[in-house]
């Protein structure tokens, strides 16, 4: 009883938690891989993407919410998903046309549009908080909770209780949905094997016939939906606030990096590495410690092994180690040195 | 016309343009975008030393401000009576501790053989060391903010006086400059051993989470910073407006110039800073144009125009990047110092990224990357422009509904979000720089 009381607080506090932060945050790294991998720069302005394609869909939750359009027991959000990622993709190859493309013709150092990409993220969150403002939304509705804490103890009988939120549950199912969407669009299309051919060997690319303004343009296409999704999804498990998502960028990166940058695959790898660190080191280990100890071992104190406001220092203590000894990062990604 | 008479009547643009403010929104007002602007163009000078000279990407410039305003509160306060022998041997004891065993598991690495053993034997020191640290360091910590919680609860600083006289001892701040560029000095060693040498995207990265780091720990270490409960009321290098306004023969002064005696303390106040702040953005200016036309400032130039050549041609490019990116942020931790000193107090909570590092990049960028007088023009400008978007944002939305009812929703929506236009402006400002004088205003020779 003891043990299975342990194992349900840690699914409780970690593991759920940390797979669907996980998943938030792969469906961002994949974002920032891709342009790495493409147009090879840092893309600063990824953050704020995410917060205008959330900020879309928040609104057109709102006025869905206030026609009386739903989902039933899913979040309207779900149905707005769409239109928010058609307007991110309309701003997106906005910028691409108005600012990135005449660096790509100019063959500008990447450093230079990772400045630029500076820029971007200025106005970018200087139009969300014009829009929306910088405070608070929430735009989650429906149930929130599949089974709650409560509901759990009653059925089982144990003295931890498992609380599963729906905005979880949709979280994976929406990330699997869109990582296996993405894999067969890179692996079994003509474009996104085009994609792949232009991200390995530019020149041999070109040579072989790819347009690569058609191939940019797709990427930033894909980015605009993953950005839009991964914020929806972030949103609606936790809330919106630009400075948030701004913030979100760093463990994005990191996630991206630790994977090894412009790898796909990594960047998933990466985004559960950098959740499930983040979490359990933050969590207070002291209510699964103590059911698992014998009385008398059980820790006075919180055993927590550092303070949630010290999370942004576990992704980049990760990120750096990384970096220091094995700069592909996990999947050989493209070097960093 | 010559380079010489552009920049003239570049700066002469700006300081109209802050006078023109003094006389329609108040002198208090353009003394205050003055001083600003001067601790702004000693952040864009370091940033400039950085990017400009040697292409190093650092985006971690607030955490270095805020180092500066850690060593403002860590000199200039007074010590709380009975903080340090409550917890303070034991927070040092905690912290060399802490440091020890990083140099170990260092140590370790570097003398034994790679394999298995060496990474356990590591991941062992740092295990036991990170426990014994935090079994020191915490009951320790709640000792120190269990003094006088409410409105202490820290160790304090070096500052002699108490309580009731620390205020006297307000030059003790002009020390605190200095120090806060040696704080910002050392962290930037230790994150350039780092992460320099990696590609600049990368540096890049490492430096935003440092910057995020250093923000939480003043956030959070109560007994070092009282963190988000802030350290108000540092003692200033200059007069207090009260003891001004007492004084006979500052009265008299202020009468015979045809001023009310409280704004002519308060603006006196001001003028003082202005001018002290303009003698380190003097000299911090002439040694950075020496740096740059020093063979030390040309050998930075061909490091980072060819960085391979550089080196075949032996110089020590890692040494020199570590080099470079030691002085710029010991720069920054001087305006921080600085600011935190005009402030008067540290409020960690404040330190925002997009307002502390990006924006010093659009002035670094704006005026000019690689030219020292570039930095300080955009330091100016860009402060200018930052304080002053918001009233001409204001303005500007007024004018475009002012056609529309009083209690239009767009039109109180618009003029609501007035205040978020100085972002976008930012942003707008730095694109269009990049795009059409990537060069900058006053463009390095």
């Amino acid at each position: 009883m003891e043990f299975l009381n342990a194992i349900v607080a840690l699914a409780n506090y970690v593991l759920i938690p940390g797979i669907a932060y996980g998943s938030q945050l792969a469906l961002g790294a994949l974002g920032v891989t891709l342009v790495y991998g493409i147009l090879r720069f840092s893309n600063f302005a990824h953050g704020d993407t995410m917060a205008f394609g959330t900020m879309l869909v928040i609104l057109v939750t709102w006025w869905m919410q206030s026609v009386g359009i739903s989902l039933g027991p899913v979040p309207t959000a779900l149905l707005a998903l769409p239109f928010g990622i058609l307007g991110c993709i309309a701003l997106v190859l906005l910028t691409d046309r108005v600012v990135y493309r005449f660096y790509r013709e100019q063959k500008a150092k990447p450093v230079i549009l990772v400045i630029v990409s500076m820029g971007v993220m200025f106005i970018m969150n200087g139009i969300v908080r014009f829009i929306i403002g910088p405070d608070d939304q929430s735009f989650s509705d429906g149930p929130r909770f599949i089974i709650s804490a409560r509901d759990f103890k009653r059925l089982t009988g144990l003295e931890e209780g498992l609380g599963i939120r729906t905005t979880q549950l949709i979280t994976v199912i929406t990330a699997i949905i869109v990582v296996a969407l993405l894999f067969w669009f890179l692996n079994k299309t003509r474009a996104g094997k085009s994609m792949r051919a232009y991200s390995d060997n530019e020149d041999l690319a070109l040579l072989s016939g790819i347009n690569p303004e058609r191939v940019v343009m797709m990427t930033w296409i894909i980015v605009a939906g993953l950005a839009t999704i991964a914020g929806t999804l972030y949103g609606l498990d936790k809330s919106f606030k630009p400075f948030t998502y701004f913030q979100l960028l760093l463990p994005i990166f990191a996630s991206a990096v630790v994977g090894g940058i412009g790898s796909p695959l990594g960047a998933i790898a990466g985004g559960f590495v950098i959740a499930f660190s983040e979490v359990t080191i933050t969590y207070a280990w002291k209510k699964v410690l103590g059911y698992l100890m014998p009385e008398s071992l059980e820790p006075s104190g919180l055993v927590q092994l550092m303070s949630t406001d010290y999370k942004f220092a576990v992704s980049f203590v990760i990120l750096l180690i990384v970096l220091l000894f094995k700069p592909t990062g996990l999947f050989k990604g493209q070097s960093t040195t | 016309m010559t380079d010489t008479v552009k920049n003239t009547a570049l700066f002469a643009l700006v300081f109209a343009l802050i006078l023109i403010s003094g006389f329609f929104q108040g002198w208090n007002n353009a003394l205050f975008i003055l001083n600003m602007g001067i601790i702004s163009a000693i952040m864009a000078l370091g940033v400039n030393l950085q990017w400009g000279f040697a292409g190093l990407f650092n985006v971690g410039v607030m955490g270095f401000v805020a180092l500066g305003g850690l060593a403002a509160v860590l000199i200039g306060m007074p010590a709380t009576p009975g903080a340090f022998a409550a917890g303070g041997l034991g927070v040092i004891l905690a912290l060399v501790l802490g440091s020890l065993t990083i140099v170990a598991a260092v140590l370790v690495y570097k003398r034994m053989a790679a394999g298995r053993t060496r990474n356990l034997v590591i991941a062992a020191v740092l295990i036991i060391g990170f426990f014994v640290f935090r079994a020191i360091l915490d009951p320790n910590v709640a000792l120190i903010e269990a003094v006088n919680p409410a409105s202490t609860g820290y160790l304090g600083g070096l500052n002699p006086g108490t309580e009731e006289t620390y205020r006297t001892y307000g030059w003790m701040m002009m020390i605190a400059w200095p120090v806060g560029g040696l704080f910002a000095a050392g962290a930037a060693w230790l994150i350039g051993k780092a992460a320099l040498g990696l590609r600049s995207d990368y540096l890049a990265i490492a430096t935003l989470g440092i910057a995020e780091i250093i923000i939480a720990v003043l956030k959070n270490e109560d007994w070092l910073t009282r963190g988000v409960k802030n350290v108000v009321g540092l003692p200033r290098p200059v007069p207090y407006e009260l003891d001004l306004q007492s004084s006979a023969a500052f009265i008299e002064r202020a009468a015979s110039m045809g001023l009310d005696p409280v704004e002519a303390s308060t603006l006196w106040v001001k003028v003082l800073y202005a001018l002290l702040f303009a003698a380190v953005l003097g000299v911090l200016f002439w040694l950075t144009q020496r740096a740059l036309n020093s063979p030390w400032g040309r050998m930075l130039r061909a490091i980072r125009d060819n960085e391979v050549a550089a080196e075949a041609m032996g110089k020590d490019v890692t040494a020199r990047h570590l080099q470079v990116f030691i002085l710029g942020s010991a720069i920054c931790g001087i305006a921080g110092a600085m600011m935190t000193t005009l402030d008067s107090q540290l409020t960690p909570g404040t330190y925002q990224p997009l307002r502390f590092t990006f924006l010093v990049w659009v002035m670094v960028i704006v005026g000019g990357s690689g030219s020292n007088l570039g930095a300080i023009l955009g330091g100016f400008l860009i402060w200018f422009l930052w304080v002053q978007v918001e009233p001409i944002g204001l303005f500007v939305m007024e004018l475009i509904t002012s056609g529309m009812a009083e209690d239009n929703w767009l039109r109180l929506h618009l003029i609501d979000s007035a205040a978020q236009m100085r972002l976008m402006t930012m942003g707008i400002i730095m694109i269009v720089v990049l795009r059409f004088s990537p060069r900058g205003l006053i463009p390095e020779k």
